[in-house]
């Protein structure tokens, strides 16, 4: 077979191109259309997922303080590995809809206030117990306890009370929640034994893989579940997690083979690695956003007018190119992108006006003084050179900003959400409730805007019980407008995620919510 | 008491003063740090009733004194307790990593101790000539060059361009001796090419100087040859200042190679003490210093123990 008949069959199976168009070229270039169907159907069969094998990765964000506790999960390494072990009562699809795991079924009252999830049957806990509703209750409870020490606390917070009866799991919530279902997916709520109460730490879950190996910040190994439910995914027998932080040892690793794929690419060796042979570079669009946040409560800050005048002097298009190199998108000053259901995409964006950023300024009657602004090479990558460049399109309109920069040790408990003006980013929520609910509602936890508007709040709240879309979505784009207008956000980019995949790795897909497919990348591939 | 014996006990006993000393000044230091370890466990993610609760559970609200005599008290029993960031075992999780960096040290010293003494003999015996200077040059050329810069240059070099070794150098039980070795090929060369020019540089300088001596002259007279005379009348008398730089070194070799350990993700204890730093892990930190301290004290008994006993002055005083 030639290069290009090949190539055109490859493309097809995967569904890159058309059924038809590859049957017009395979006819250009000299084939009968019976042969170009057996050819294709034979294509489509190599790419049905093969089973066995040992899938590795490669990562940063691992320490050798990491547990396997899913309450205290907060970095990428713990978060995929307990993507291995663990499973939720639900998961999001790339496509942003509900994906059901362990709850079968979910029914909710008219109100959206009581929810109802049907267990999985006949489901099974590594240990051999089998999952019952009374796990998912001692689940929930430990994560919502006074006791709780959860991630997810934020989150659990609105229910009102729990049950388990029969293989039915009911939560009454406070108030109506339409998105339930997306925040039970939250990726601290993995379904442990009696909830975890008597070893939070075991790793023992109802996931594809049991733990083998725990080396927190060296490596954790997993081999296959054998009495998994889902035989869709968990292709590889084994699968391992290599805690690699050093970029250029990442990126040597998985051109010398040793891993399978790995995360974080830097920007800047993109388009070199793009070159190499053996494996591919993928960015994704995702939910992830750098953000400078200003305390909408501390002078000079609590001047809408100063607050729009450093919006307008930021160079959003100018942070994509040299921040990301070009690997994401520019922000609109509201924490939501096309990425997410319910997106307005008429909202104008926000450009870089130097002139009407001075007007904003004057009018402020701000006194002239450097406004500073807090920044750290860990707030996100490239904070640094991103508060230099925003300092420089401020002084083009006249506004001073000093830069400080602090030590990335102690930075989240010492300078963000306590200082008035800091570098941030946030990775984003599988829907807008959530996103708008963890950090811009006046009660929030992480208001770190210190953002109190009542009208917004109120939207917020509606939006919750309304179970009409386009009506869910206008109020989503009135809260949009009313956080960008008058907000603390500067939100200058998205960021992609970058990753690089080897070509012995087959089964890839594009996934918004999470870096290498939402943390189950090794999961759902196999090896080609 | 033989003086030896006398002096090793003495050292000993200093030393474990200097422990204390060490374990005191160690928890002085984490506490002053800002933030604690259940805001930095929570990170980003923290809420102030998560970050209560989490305290609680941890026995941070006892005040510092009592939190530094109740682990004092443990360690005199041997307990070093456990993370209060992942509940592992303190004991079993250091002598994991304890013996992978004692590995790499072993390994580092076997190839770099004799390839110093030995380069160091040469270049005294070929002063001032070509071999001298080029033994000089490229010494001093390799500790200039930072370590994980020569440790990305060998792994370019190695793993991508010519596929010898692996550029992830973790082992684990498990793996055969031959197959550690491989994986550990690529920071040992770098750890032989950060510490080969101090250990020359002091073996040459020492050399030298007792070879203005006049029993070298008397040795030359009698006909000897050069290499000769070096080895076996000039290095004997400098073996002082020699061994102390060797152990100086070994002692780096022990506690100072976090760099390598992350460039080539190799699990030591340097990349295990940085971690449990950075997220306040008291017990942890405790106990990783107090290791590094007993090292450091360790070797520098040995380097005076092998001075004395080199020298016959010293090792009969009046």
């Amino acid at each position: 077979m030639d290069g290009e008949l090949k190539y055109l069959l490859a493309r097809t199976a995967q569904g890159k191109h058309s059924r038809r168009a590859f049957l017009g070229r395979a006819g250009a270039l000299g084939m009968s259309a019976a042969m170009a169907n057996t050819l294709l159907a034979g294509a489509v069969r190599a790419e049905e997922p093969k089973k066995g094998g040992m899938i590795r990765v490669g990562m940063q964000g691992g320490e050798s303080t990491n547990t396997l506790d899913p309450a205290l999960a907060a970095s990428e390494v713990p978060f995929m590995v307990n993507m291995t072990w663990g499973e939720m009562l639900t998961d999001v699809d790339p496509a942003g809809n509900i994906e059901l795991r362990l709850a079968e079924e979910i029914s909710s009252s008219p109100d959206a206030k009581t929810w109802t999830f049907k267990i999985r049957q006949g489901v099974e806990f590594h240990n051999g117990k089998t999952v019952t509703a009374e796990d998912v209750l001692a689940t929930m409870q430990r994560h919502s306890d006074e006791k709780s020490q959860s991630g997810a606390l934020g989150i659990v917070q609105g229910i009102e009370s729990m049950s388990a009866e029969g293989d039915k799991f009911t939560v009454t919530l406070v108030s109506p929640n339409a998105d339930l279902p997306y925040l039970m997916g939250d990726y601290h709520l993995i379904i442990q034994p009696d909830g975890g109460r008597d070893d939070p730490t075991a790793g023992i879950g109802a996931g594809p893989y049991k733990v083998v190996v725990n080396e927190p910040g060296v490596r954790h190994g997993f081999e296959r579940h054998a009495n998994y439910w889902d035989d869709r995914i968990a292709h590889a027998d084994q699968t391992e997690i290599l805690v690699i932080n050093d970029t250029t040892a990442r990126v040597a690793a998985l051109q010398a083979g040793q891993v399978h794929m790995i995360n974080r690419v830097d920007p800047k060796v993109f388009q070199l690695l793009k070159n190499a042979p053996g494996i591919q570079v993928k960015n994704v669009a995702g939910r992830g956003h750098y953000v400078f946040i200003m305390h909408c409560t501390a002078a000079p800050f609590d001047n809408n007018d100063l607050r729009m005048a450093l919006k307008l002097a930021i160079n959003r298009q100018e942070m994509v190119e040299k921040i990301l190199g070009g690997l994401g998108s520019v922000g609109n000053d509201f924490p939501i992108n096309s990425a997410y259901p319910l997106f307005d995409d008429t909202i104008p964006q926000r450009e870089y006006d130097p002139e009407q950023a001075a007007f904003f300024y004057k009018k402020s009657g701000h006194d002239g003084s450097p406004i500073i602004l807090r920044t750290a090479s860990g707030a996100f990558p490239g904070a640094v050179e991103a508060a230099q460049l925003f300092q420089q399109s401020a002084a083009a309109a006249g506004i001073p900003l000093e830069i400080k920069r602090e030590p990335d040790d102690g930075y989240w408990s010492n300078v963000w959400n306590v200082q008035p003006f800091s570098a941030s980013y946030w990775g984003g929520r599988p829907v807008q409730d959530q996103m708008y609910s963890t950090a811009y509602l006046s009660s929030a936890e992480w208001n770190d805007t210190k953002f109190y508007n009542d009208k917004f709040d109120s939207i917020l709240i509606a939006a919750r019980a309304e179970l009409d879309t386009a009506k869910r979505k206008a109020m989503y784009s009135e809260m949009a407008h009313i956080l960008r207008d008058e907000g603390g956000l500067i939100c200058p980019m998205f960021n992609d995620f970058v990753e690089g995949v080897s070509d012995a790795i087959a089964g890839w897909e594009a996934d918004p919510n999470g870096e290498l497919m939402n943390g189950r990348a090794h999961v759902k591939c196999w090896l080609a | 008491m033989h003086p030896i014996l006398k002096l090793v006990a003495q050292r000993l006993s200093l030393g474990l003063l200097l422990l204390l000393a060490a374990s005191a000044l160690i928890f002085i230091g984490v506490e002053l740090l800002p933030g604690d370890v259940a805001q930095s466990i929570l990170g980003q993610s923290a809420t102030e009733t998560a970050l209560r609760n989490l305290r609680e559970e941890l026995g941070l609200n006892e005040p510092a004194l009592t939190r530094y005599f109740n682990w004092l008290f443990g360690a005199l029993h041997g307990d070093l307790g456990t993370a209060l960031t992942n509940g592992q075992d303190i004991s079993k999780a250091i002598g994991e990593r304890l013996g992978n960096t004692l590995f790499l040290a072993f390994w580092a010293a076997l190839f770099s101790v004799p390839l110093a003494i030995v380069l160091g003999l040469i270049a005294v015996r070929y002063r001032n000539r070509w071999p001298d200077k080029l033994i000089s040059g490229i010494t001093l050329s390799t500790i200039s060059l930072p370590e994980f810069v020569a440790g990305y240059l060998l792994m370019y070099l190695f793993t991508v361009e010519f596929r010898i070794f692996s550029p992830i150098s973790t082992i684990y039980a498990g793996m055969s001796l031959g197959e550690k070795l491989s994986a550990i090929a690529l920071p040992v060369m770098v750890l032989v090419l950060v510490v080969l020019a101090h250990m020359m540089r002091m073996t040459r300088a020492a050399i030298l100087n007792v070879m203005q001596s006049a029993y070298i002259e008397t040795a030359e007279l009698k006909g000897l040859r050069p290499f000769v005379i070096i080895a076996r009348h000039a290095f004997p008398n400098a073996i002082a200042p020699v061994v102390n730089v060797v152990m100086l070194n070994l002692a780096y070799l022990v506690v100072g190679v976090v760099v390598v350990e992350v460039v080539f993700v190799y699990p030591g204890m340097g990349q295990y003490l940085v971690d449990h730093v950075t997220k306040r892990d008291l017990p942890v930190v405790q106990a990783c210093g107090l290791i590094f301290a007993a090292v450091y004290i360790g070797l520098n008994i040995l380097a005076d123990v092998i001075s004395i006993l080199a020298n016959p002055r010293l090792r009969h005083p009046k």
